[in-house]
Parts: C-alpha cells; sequence; structure tokens
C-alpha cells in the first residue's frame, strides 16, 4: 500500500493522476473507442516496478475513484483495476526480464482480459458494446506500453524511488 | 534457544505463517467481493451514495484540472478577437434580445391567460420553473455510454431527477448528485427512455436512446398508427421527470413491418448532444401557492 512518508509517493500518485487526466481528457466519439487505458498502463508499471508498494490495495482505490468519477457503478472499475494490479505484481519478476515487445505482448494480455471483463459487467447492465470495438483500446494501450515504460522508468531512476 | 530443541522452528529458517504471496492473493479475493458487494448494493439500493459523494469530491480537482485548458483557450480567443468581430456579434445578439423580448411579451400575455383559465378549471398543479446552468466538465470515456459531468452539485441544489435542458431542446436527467459535482444520463444513452409526444396529433410513445447521438428509437409505435417523417416530438409529461412540451426531436424515418407489430421508427435530437458545453438544470418543483400566480399576473 502506498504510504505518504516514504520517498517518492508523491511523484507515483502524480503519475497516477497524470494517468487519469488522460483517461478522461475530452476526445471526438470516433476517436473515443481507440483511447487506451492509461491509468491502467501507469498502475501496472508501478506495480512491477515497485510490487512492495504499489498492489491489489492501491488498484481497487484507484478503480472506485474512476467509477465515482464516471458515474456508473461503483466497483466495476475497482474490480477490474485490482485484478491488473494483482497480474502485474504476479508476473512482475519475469515480465522485467522480457525484452520490450514481450513486455508489449503481455501487457496486451492483461489489458485484454480487462476490457472483456468490463464489457461483459457493461453488457450484464444493459449496454451492449457487442460490435466488437471494446478490446481495440487494449491494443492501442499495449502499443502506448514502450512510451510509459520509458517515460516512468527516467522519472523513478531520478528521483531514486525504490 | 528454546527448551524443545527438536521444533520446526530450529531447523527450517524463520517463516511467517502466511508467504507474501499467499497475502496478494488473499487481498484480491477479499477486494473481488467487496467490489461484488458494492456492485450489487449501488445497483439496487442508495446506501452507497455518501461514498460515491466522497470519492466524487476527491476526483474534482482534478476534473477541473481537465477542463481548464479548454477555458483557458476560450478565454483567450476572446482576449485575441479583434473589435469588428466583437461589434459584430454584439449587435446580432442585441437583434436577437429585441426579438426574444417581444416574443416574451406575447407568451407573458399567453401564460397570463393560461393560469387564469386553468384557475377556472380548477386545475391543480401550477408549474413554475427556475433554472441553474451547469457546465460540462467531462464525458465518459465509455463511447457506448451517454454520461456527461456537470459542474453543479448538491450545495448549489442540484437533486437526482432534475431534467436537462438546452436552448433547443430536452437534453438529459441527472443520475448522481455529488456535493460538487453531478453526473447526468443523456438521452441518446441505451439506458434512457423518454415518453414523448407527437406534435401533430398528441400521439404518446416512448423515446428511447441508442447509443449514437444522433439517433433515438421509437420502438413501441404499432403499424396503424399515424406518424410521419418530420413530425415533431415533445416531451409528453408522463412520468413526471421532464415537464411537457419541450421539444425533443424530429422523426427521420419511419418503417412499416408488417411482420412485426410495431413500426421502426428513428427520431434525430433536437439538441447536437455531442456538442454541447452549457445546459439549463431545470427545477420543476409543483408550485400550489397562489401568490405565485398573482406574482406573475402583476
Amino acid at each position: 500500500m502506498l504510504w505518504p512518508n516514504q520517498q517518492g509517493t508523491w511523484v507515483i500518485i502524480a503519475t497516477l493522476a497524470v494517468g487519469f487526466i488522460l483517461d478522461s481528457l475530452p476526445v471526438p466519439p470516433w476517436l473515443g473507442s481507440f483511447k487506451p487505458d492509461f491509468l491502467a498502463l501507469v498502475l501496472m508499471y508501478w506495480c512491477m516496478a515497485l510490487p512492495q508498494r504499489v498492489g491489489v490495495i492501491t488498484g481497487w482505490v484507484l478503480g472506485l475513484l474512476v467509477d465515482a468519477a464516471q458515474g456508473v457503478l461503483l466497483g466495476q472499475h475497482a474490480l477490474v483495476y485490482s485484478i491488473w494490479a494483482f497480474c502485474a505484481v504476479k508476473a512482475h519478476r519475469q515480465v522485467r526480464l522480457f525484452p520490450l515487445w514481450q513486455q508489449a505482448l503481455t501487457m496486451l494480455l492483461f489489458l485484454l482480459m480487462g476490457r472483456l471483463l468490463l464489457s461483459w459487467m457493461n453488457g450484464i447492465m444493459g449496454y451492449s458494446s457487442g460490435d466488437g470495438w471494446f478490446f481495440v483500446p487494449a491494443v492501442t494501450g499495449a502499443l502506448f506500453w514502450p512510451i510509459v515504460l520509458i517515460a516512468l522508468r527516467d522519472l523513478r531512476r531520478h528521483y531514486r524511488i525504490e | 534457544m528454546r527448551a524443545s530443541g527438536t521444533s520446526l522452528s530450529q531447523v527450517t529458517p524463520e517463516r511467517p505463517w502466511l508467504s507474501a504471496e499467499l497475502i496478494i492473493t488473499l487481498k484480491l479475493v477479499v477486494v473481488i467481493m467487496v467490489s461484488m458487494g458494492f456492485m450489487w448494493f449501488d445497483h439496487r439500493t442508495a446506501y452507497l451514495q455518501p461514498v460515491r459523494g466522497v470519492l466524487a469530491t476527491l476526483v474534482y480537482p482534478l476534473q477541473r484540472a481537465i477542463s481548464f485548458p479548454i477555458d483557458a483557450g476560450q478565454r483567450l480567443h476572446h482576449l485575441w478577437v479583434d473589435q469588428q468581430t466583437l461589434i459584430h456579434e454584439n449587435q446580432r445578439l442585441r437583434h436577437q434580445q429585441l426579438l426574444l423580448n417581444a416574443q416574451i411579451q406575447r407568451l407573458t400575455a399567453l401564460e397570463v391567460e393560461n393560469r387564469r383559465l386553468r384557475t377556472l378549471l380548477d386545475s391543480a398543479t401550477q408549474m413554475r420553473e427556475r433554472v441553474l446552468i451547469a457546465e460540462l466538465l467531462t464525458v465518459d470515456s465509455d463511447p457506448y455510454r451517454h454520461r456527461i459531468l456537470l459542474n453543479r452539485g448538491q450545495k448549489q441544489g442540484v437533486q437526482v431527477g432534475q431534467p436537462l435542458l438546452d436552448q433547443r431542446g430536452v437534453v438529459g436527467q441527472i443520475v448522481h448528485a455529488n456535493p460538487l459535482s453531478s453526473t447526468a444520463i443523456l438521452i441518446t444513452d441505451p439506458n434512457h427512455a423518454l415518453p414523448v409526444q407527437v406534435n401533430r396529433n398528441g400521439l404518446r410513445t416512448l423515446a428511447v436512446g441508442t447509443g449514437n447521438y444522433q439517433r433515438l428509437e421509437l420502438p413501441y409505435v404499432p403499424n396503424n398508427y399515424d406518424i410521419q417523417v418530420g413530425d415533431v416530438l415533445m416531451t409528453s409529461g408522463m412520468g413526471g421527470r421532464f415537464p411537457r412540451g419541450y421539444p425533443v426531436g424530429v422523426v427521420t424515418a419511419v418503417e412499416f413491418d408488417p411482420g412485426s407489430p410495431f413500426a421502426r421508427i428513428d427520431a434525430r435530437p433536437a439538441v447536437e448532444l455531442d456538442r454541447i458545453r452549457e445546459v439549463l438544470v431545470l427545477d420543476v418543483a409543483p408550485d400550489y401557492s397562489n401568490d405565485a400566480l398573482s406574482a406573475t399576473a402583476r
């Protein structure tokens, strides 16, 4: 769990806030179906880099905030974000050693799973987005992974967050 | 060293009761169960509304930050716009105001007459409407869910169920009122249905959202009913959420299918719902008092 007295916690929170802002930027509707889950990428980076500090609970709280911000059913994103955090923490030893493209593929797998869960829950709520577009953000998210990784790694090294 | 020297703790190095890996899995299981409980409660009851209020207030500064560059851009635009344009706009607005004022004069006369007739008929409810202007903060990132976040909340008197309008017609209604912000559902959301009436002949039906900003569906109109392309749809006032007589949209396609009991009818919303920046939040408390009547009559 994130504690404010540890070094670099504010940097982590700031990057998560940036991810949140990127996710909720207003974009034209046609671009909306391509927008990746930036917050999920940032969360999974920190889960893999600092699994002792950022994990399931952080993901859950973030998901709840997203639920409240979007005005959707409370717990929907919380569930998916905690699963994403869990996957990242569990796989961090292997994924850290992978070359970039394999990391992106792993991310694709995680993101696809989360998107599937989300669209499944939306379906139960009566929002059928059944034309197959729900997985597109997962693909763009995986494509964005190298950028997110390099940016956050440099940031982490600059602030020496352990 | 303890007396029982053959105990296990001496042979193997000190191990915690639960390994770190197991703790993470346990956390996930607990968190998933709590999430599912939350979803169930949030779907069936209103007990979680305070929790939602606190969370929404926490993220409110971030959401304000998002709309800041847009506001700043507009302000910059106002700063740089040249005088000629301003004069033109001013002139145009003056003319428009003159026109509207003339119309309002006629309307006030009509309204007074209407009220007098209603009192003659002993009609109970007199609707007096107050409005609040709210600005759009963000739009739901899921393109299928037409929900918007507004910068007015309980502090400013926003309540769940209040209808939203625009100068052209009906926009949607409030679904969550947080302390400083509120979430609204648009009439084109697939989970929204709106009681409407055809202006030409008074035919009542429902307009259901489709997930497309340019399209509403009228799925419950029987094949033999009189409805045509170009018919104007107004709110019917049924259901008690939306007051009567606000424009909703125009019928764009009517297709009679002999195989099914209902016709396939599409309508285009009166408001361009993907371009709105400001909306009016309507306060439609029924006003029973008599002094409201005399105040307008005077």
